[in-house]
């Protein structure tokens, strides 16, 4: 993974257990959204690929791509909600791209998805006029419009309060366990790794490489890697990497 | 009761006296989602209703349409105080619904649909305008008082910003300045030239090119080219530090936006302003010079003795003077626009667009009262 000569990260490789919650884990700029962002289709890795049920992203043609895209959500930092839509608009815009659904369910959809994330009644709001943690959730509704199989998120916590943030995790949780869908998260919230995460990758920003992958409560447990143990520990852990001050 | 739809089946029958139920059977992924209609049928045909359950043994698929009918169901039992029983729903549905009903609708916070009367529209509408002219007379006050300071050399004010301002608005619009004032210039003499040739006039193509552009057209002209580039530039650079927090951050720190992010560029603009219609005046002069040359019987002397005959001194002045206005303007409204701006990416085009709009009328109204003065005046 690269921008243009600068290279982020090299030899990552992992797979995602079909209706798991797989965490992206590491410090601030050690590439997890940018990790995210290849895996969604937005950046080209410089070497290799991504595969989804075995088959080559980048291999695919637009068009295969394009329905690909269709089985995954993302909830991007902060939401990212079209500022000049409403709620309810934000919700239907993927809807009315993808289905010829009518406007009654198209209605019935948009409450729903909105009851899901318990902003039901604020659907003729826009972003501006709702807190951040609201933003969050209304951007996780829109991400579930299309009944994704994948959901991706990117920093989902952050900005929010503790309480707001765990409830957002128990949110991420009850929405695998119901809807049955893979949950991918980058995020660098210990709280929330510890709540969610069945597997998880460590990406290091000094070797620029993935340095374990594994649930991680057990990579806490047996982990030799001084490194990691540091991160998980939140610098607690006395081993000689630790130590050493963050660079990135 | 039944509603079907291609591969999939709803029947609403009645169970046990005062029991209704749903059998749900087929695959509902991608399919139209079961019609609650059909259940709102069988409620009010039963007199009595005490609870609703649902059998979905035969239940093979289901999507979002399918959690949303439940969910339709689960509102209309509530409505109707009748118990929902979805103990004989799948496991998914179960949990989404839920989750769904975890948090009650807030209806305290529901939009009103109902219009409001005529009458408390235009009070609306009326105080909305009072609020934003005061808005623009209070900016303006603050920009004299910034200005003032400015001169006692008291204000929080970088010279290296309004340079840089100065810049941006006067060297780099050279380009774009000169193509329009040199095609106004062209229109001008050839518009005049045909009603002239009718006279044998042809030489006062000259005249009529100068003294329209050093009075009227060079200031005007730079001023909306100057309101579409800078005063948009301008209202969309303060509004996007609006929505960054970024002039709250100023703030805090007892910094002045007005005198840090205002006034350089209002200083530029004026400053820069003269030397722009001067340059418009001179190449839009030489946009007539090329049609009265090319296309009359003027030699390029006579052309340009009539046009340095034609041009007095206070009439220039009248121009340059115009011009420093309406750059004054284009700041004006450019700042006031983004100061303005709300705290997302629609309101700050939104200001960018007010911007120019503003920028534009009162380029134009002000030509108008200068026209009147100058009359009256006699200039």
């Amino acid at each position: 993974m690269a921008y243009g000569s600068h290279v982020v990260m090299r030899e990552i490789s992992a797979r995602v257990k079909r209706g798991s919650v797989f965490v992206i884990m590491g410090n601030s700029g050690s590439g997890k959204s940018t990790l995210l962002r290849h895996m969604i289709g937005l950046l080209r890795p410089v070497q290799g690929d991504v595969f989804y049920d075995g088959r080559s992203f980048w291999g695919m043609d637009d068009e295969a791509r394009r329905v690909q895209s269709r089985k995954w959500g993302v909830l991007f930092q902060s939401g990212a909600l079209w500022s000049s839509m409403t709620l309810a608009e934000n919700i239907a815009l993927p809807l009315l791209e993808y289905t010829d659904w009518s406007a009654n369910d198209l209605n019935d959809i948009v409450r729903l998805k909105l009851a899901l994330v318990g902003l039901n009644g604020f659907e003729d709001y826009y972003p501006a006029e709702i807190s951040g943690g609201m933003r969050t959730r209304a951007g996780l509704a829109r991400a579930m419009a299309l009944d994704p199989e994948i959901l991706f998120f990117d920093e989902p916590s952050a900005g929010l309060d503790p309480l707001t943030s765990r409830n957002l995790d128990q949110l991420i949780l009850e929405l695998r366990d119901s809807l049955g869908a893979t949950v991918v998260v980058v995020t660098h919230e210990l709280a929330s790794i510890f709540m969610i995460a069945d597997d998880s990758i460590f990406l290091d920003a000094d070797t620029k490489t993935m340095r374990a992958q594994g649930n991680p409560k057990e990579l806490l447990k047996h982990s030799t890697d001084a490194k990691l143990k540091a991160f998980l520990t939140r610098g607690e852990f006395s081993g000689e990497a630790a130590a050493r001050p963050v660079t990135s | 009761m039944t509603g079907t739809a291609s591969n999939v089946n709803l029947v609403v029958e009645q169970q046990s006296p005062g029991v209704l139920l749903i059998r749900l059977s087929g695959n509902y992924c991608d399919q139209i989602g079961p019609d609650v209609e059909v259940v709102w049928e069988a409620l009010s045909r039963v007199p009595v209703v005490e609870s609703l359950s649902f059998e979905s043994s035969g239940l093979t698929g289901w999507d979002s349409r399918f959690v949303a009918f439940v969910f339709k169901c689960a509102e209309l039992c509530r409505a109707r105080n009748v118990e929902l029983r979805h103990d004989g729903l799948p496991e998914g549905v179960r949990r989404l619904l839920r989750l769904a009903q975890a948090v009650p609708e807030r209806k305290d916070v529901l939009r009103s649909a109902v219009k409001a009367p005529f009458l408390e529209n235009m009070g609306k509408r009326a105080l909305k305008g009072w609020a934003g002219t005061t808005a623009m007379f209070t900016f303006l006050g603050e920009n004299v008082l910034a200005l003032g300071k400015l001169l006692r050399g008291r204000a929080q004010f970088r010279w290296a910003d309004a340079f840089l301002v100065m810049e941006q608005c006067g060297p780099q619009a050279l380009g774009i300045v000169a193509l329009i004032n040199f095609l106004v210039g062209l229109i001008l003499a050839f518009v005049g030239a045909v009603q002239l040739m009718k006279f044998g006039a042809s030489i006062y193509v000259a005249d009529l090119v100068a003294i329209a552009t050093v009075r009227e057209m060079g200031c005007i002209m730079t001023g909306i080219i100057l309101c579409g580039r800078t005063g948009a530039a301008f209202a969309a650079q303060l509004g996007t530090m609006k929505v960054n927090e970024e002039i709250n951050a100023l703030q805090t720190f007892g910094i002045s936006p007005i005198e840090f992010l205002v006034l350089p560029r209002m200083v530029a603009l004026l400053l820069v302003m003269p030397f722009l219609c001067a340059f418009a005046d001179f190449i839009s002069i030489a946009g007539g010079f090329f049609v009265s040359v090319g296309m009359l019987d003027v030699t390029p002397t006579e052309y340009l003795t009539r046009t340095v005959s034609a041009i007095q001194l206070k009439s220039f002045l009248l121009g340059i003077g115009k011009g420093c206005f309406f750059g004054f303007l284009v700041a004006y409204t450019g700042c006031l626009r983004g100061m303005q701006s709300g705290s997302s990416a629609a309101a700050v085009g939104e200001a960018t667009t007010r911007a120019v709009v503003t920028g534009i009328t009162a380029i134009v109204a002000s030509d108008g009262v200068f026209a009147v003065l100058t009359h009256v005046m006699g200039i």
